[in-house]
């Protein structure tokens, strides 16, 4: 009997573990032979821990199990637990998983289950037909930066390749620091060879031999899998001396964060790389010509690699064919907060915010109205029921004042208090500064400050906090302090009231 | 002296590696529990820094710390999806149920704030001792605290 258990960091926090045990000594008090595979999760956060069990060639889900729902899986009859065949779950059918095609399924540091499904099919293709028709096929699939940017992966790739230096590297930015986002770490745990792979077609590419992997410490999980995952490529032969045994060499080194929220930004990420402070700095330098030690690099987030293997596997057209507009391929949703069915939603462009947060997320967990959803990490606006028809696309979130960001998305029901909600966003910015710029540095204490007056009743602070909120945008070096006012504007915006509340009581 | 020994040890292993403050001042914490001032001065040559740049980089990190924590180390996420499933209001009744507040440490244990474990799905979120715990509550909390400490 085979039985999958998700290994991954967060079916372990809803007690997997607990449940394997259970399952272990279920069968060995019914002398029943079982073998427990750790698969990564599929995503479906709110029926982890998700059991799996082999019926008929098909694999079931169970769940969310407890070790007390374990016995009834060993006994006749219906299970209370039984969701049926596990890709048979709207929530997991419904999607497009490209990125995500194999996480889920098989165990992720399995190198013949990798090999078996689709694994290293693009690297082989792109040492195939070279650098420069590999550039080619991940500009025509219009892939771009899925950390948030949204800059075109092919334009950024032809940058470095056409760069001339004696040492480039690919930088992997694994600081995956937004609430709301998981993906980066549910892609690292659970097909961390798909990285591996989208790492080595980069380098390629630009003539790269050297990656690194920056994962912040808060992921010790991910660090551990894909610490592993590199070790047994390189003693495979995948990287190493000869990519693939046959191609230039390539290998990958992981480097642990230290709790700064701002090395997620890139230049401050390579900074710490560096072993300085994370301290942003200005571009230009591009880091595509001076990046990582004064080198030319390609700074990717994991979500952008981990695409490049479908892409050069079934070509850049076949990529492209998903999505809307300027924004082409599919986007790894990440529905979180207080929602009755969270998790990794991959999806092309183009689904609507309506439909994400009300059929796919089937509204909130507590059962209460929904109120917001901020959309982006904490960087991200507050967007209300009235932009349930908003397109998911960069473009359209950008012209409402707001942002796509790494896709995590995360609900509020009515109990959100929104001027603690602002006034968490300028804190976050204050603990979280470089300190390199005046803006972002001061002006994330003014703006609790001024949040503090308003919150006491003074309502002229609020013309002082918009001020501010300008200045902080158009005066920061990056989008800490940049972006910071998004949420607190749009906050004021939707709910002018909860900021007003002393004195139309005095009125 | 056995800092100055440990501390030649953790140096040897990443001489000569690119960029190696940062992992150096992992291993440090990892092997005193802190980073402690006294190892400044030999990273620093070690890797042909200043002081002041070590002590700067130090300073700049929230991991790294200059004293040592509690034995045990509960860390609770303070971030918008553990806000929108009352994660302020369970870091409250925390300090209460432990009578230790939030970036203190009382005898045996520190209470942190996180910003974020990617448990975002299942908030909120914490970790008792490296162990994770997601859809967090006081009394699953307060149980696996008095495990640890028992």
């Amino acid at each position: 009997m085979k039985i999958w258990v998700p290994g991954d960091a967060a079916a372990k926090a809803c007690g997997a573990d607990d449940v394997v045990a259970a399952i272990a000594s279920a069968a060995g008090l019914r002398g029943r032979e079982v073998t427990i595979i750790r698969n990564g999760t599929r995503g479906m956060v709110w029926l982890e821990p998700l059991v799996e069990i082999e019926i008929d060639g098909l694999r079931h889900g169970f769940g969310p199990m407890t070790p007390e729902d374990v016995p009834a899986l060993f006994e006749d009859g219906p299970h209370p637990k039984a969701l049926g065949p596990v890709e048979d779950i709207p929530f997991f059918a419904r999607q497009s998983r490209l990125t995500f095609a194999r996480c889920g399924r098989n165990d992720p540091l399995s190198l013949a289950d990798y090999e078996a499904a689709e694994g290293w099919l693009g690297l082989r293709r792109a040492l195939e037909i070279g650098a420069s028709a590999t550039i080619e096929e991940i500009t025509a699939s219009g892939l771009r930066g899925r950390g948030g940017a949204g800059f075109p992966t092919g334009i950024k790739w032809k940058t470095v390749a056409d760069a001339n230096a004696a040492q480039k590297y690919i930088v992997c930015n694994a600081d995956e620091g937004d609430s709301g986002s998981f993906a980066d770490r549910m892609l690292m745990e659970g097909d961390p060879f798909c990285l591996i792979e989208g790492m080595a077609i980069a380098a390629l590419a630009v003539g790269a031999t050297k990656g690194f992997v920056y994962i912040r410490s808060e992921y010790p999980d991910a660090i551990r899998v894909f610490e592993t995952a590199i070790a047994s490529a390189r003693d495979a032969g995948i990287i190493g001396p000869a990519l693939l045994g046959q191609g230039p060499r390539f290998d990958l080194e992981v480097r642990v964060g230290a709790g700064a929220y701002i090395c997620g930004e890139e230049t401050s990420l390579l900074n710490s790389l560096e072993g300085k402070r994370g301290m942003v700095r200005a571009k230009p330098p591009l880091p595509a010509l001076e990046g990582a030690f004064g080198k030319p690099t390609v700074m990717n987030n994991v979500l952008s690699l981990a695409a490049v293997p479908w892409i050069m596997a079934h070509g850049g057209a076949a990529y492209a064919a998903f999505g809307l507009g300027r924004s082409r391929g599919t986007i790894p949703i990440q529905i979180a907060g207080n929602v009755a069915h969270g998790g990794l939603f991959e999806t092309g462009f183009g689904l609507t915010l309506g439909e994400l947060v009300n059929d796919i997320g089937g509204g909130t967990a507590s059962g209460r109205p929904f109120k917001a959803v901020q959309v982006g990490g904490p960087l991200g606006a507050y967007h209300g029921a009235e932009d349930f028809d908003l397109p998911i696309c960069y473009e359209a979130f950008a012209e409402q004042g707001g942002l796509v960001g790494h896709a995590g998305f995360v609900v509020h029901d009515e109990t959100a208090d929104m001027l603690a909600l602002a006034r968490y966003a300028m804190e976050f910015c204050a603990i979280e500064s470089c300190g390199k710029c005046t803006p972002c540095r001061i002006g994330a204490v003014r703006g609790m400050e001024t949040l503090d007056r308003i919150a006491a009743g003074d309502a002229q602070a609020i013309a002082l906090l918009q001020d501010l909120c300008e200045i902080m945008e158009k005066g920061s070096l990056c989008a800490m302090g940049g972006f910071t006012p998004y949420p607190v504007r749009s906050a004021i915006r939707l709910f002018p009231n909860e900021f007003t509340p002393l004195r139309e009581a005095a009125e | 002296m056995e800092i100055i020994d440990r501390l030649a040890e953790i140096l040897a292993v990443h001489r000569g590696r690119e960029g190696a403050l940062l992992p150096i001042l992992h291993d440090v914490q990892a092997a005193f529990g802190h980073v402690p001032e006294a190892s400044y001065q030999p990273i620093a040559d070690a890797l042909r820094l200043s002081r002041a740049e070590v002590a700067g980089v130090v300073s700049f990190y929230h991991d790294f710390r200059d004293a040592p924590a509690g034995r045990h180390v509960i860390k609770v996420c303070r971030a918008e999806a553990c806000q929108s499933m009352g994660g302020a209001d369970l870091i409250a009744r925390l300090e209460t149920a432990l009578g230790v507040k939030l970036g203190q440490t009382k005898g045996d244990v520190t209470l942190e704030a996180v910003y974020c474990l990617g448990l975002c799905a299942c908030s909120p979120a914490a970790q008792v001792d490296g162990q994770l715990v997601g859809r967090a509550s006081v009394a699953r909390l307060e149980a696996l605290v008095a495990e640890v400490t028992a």
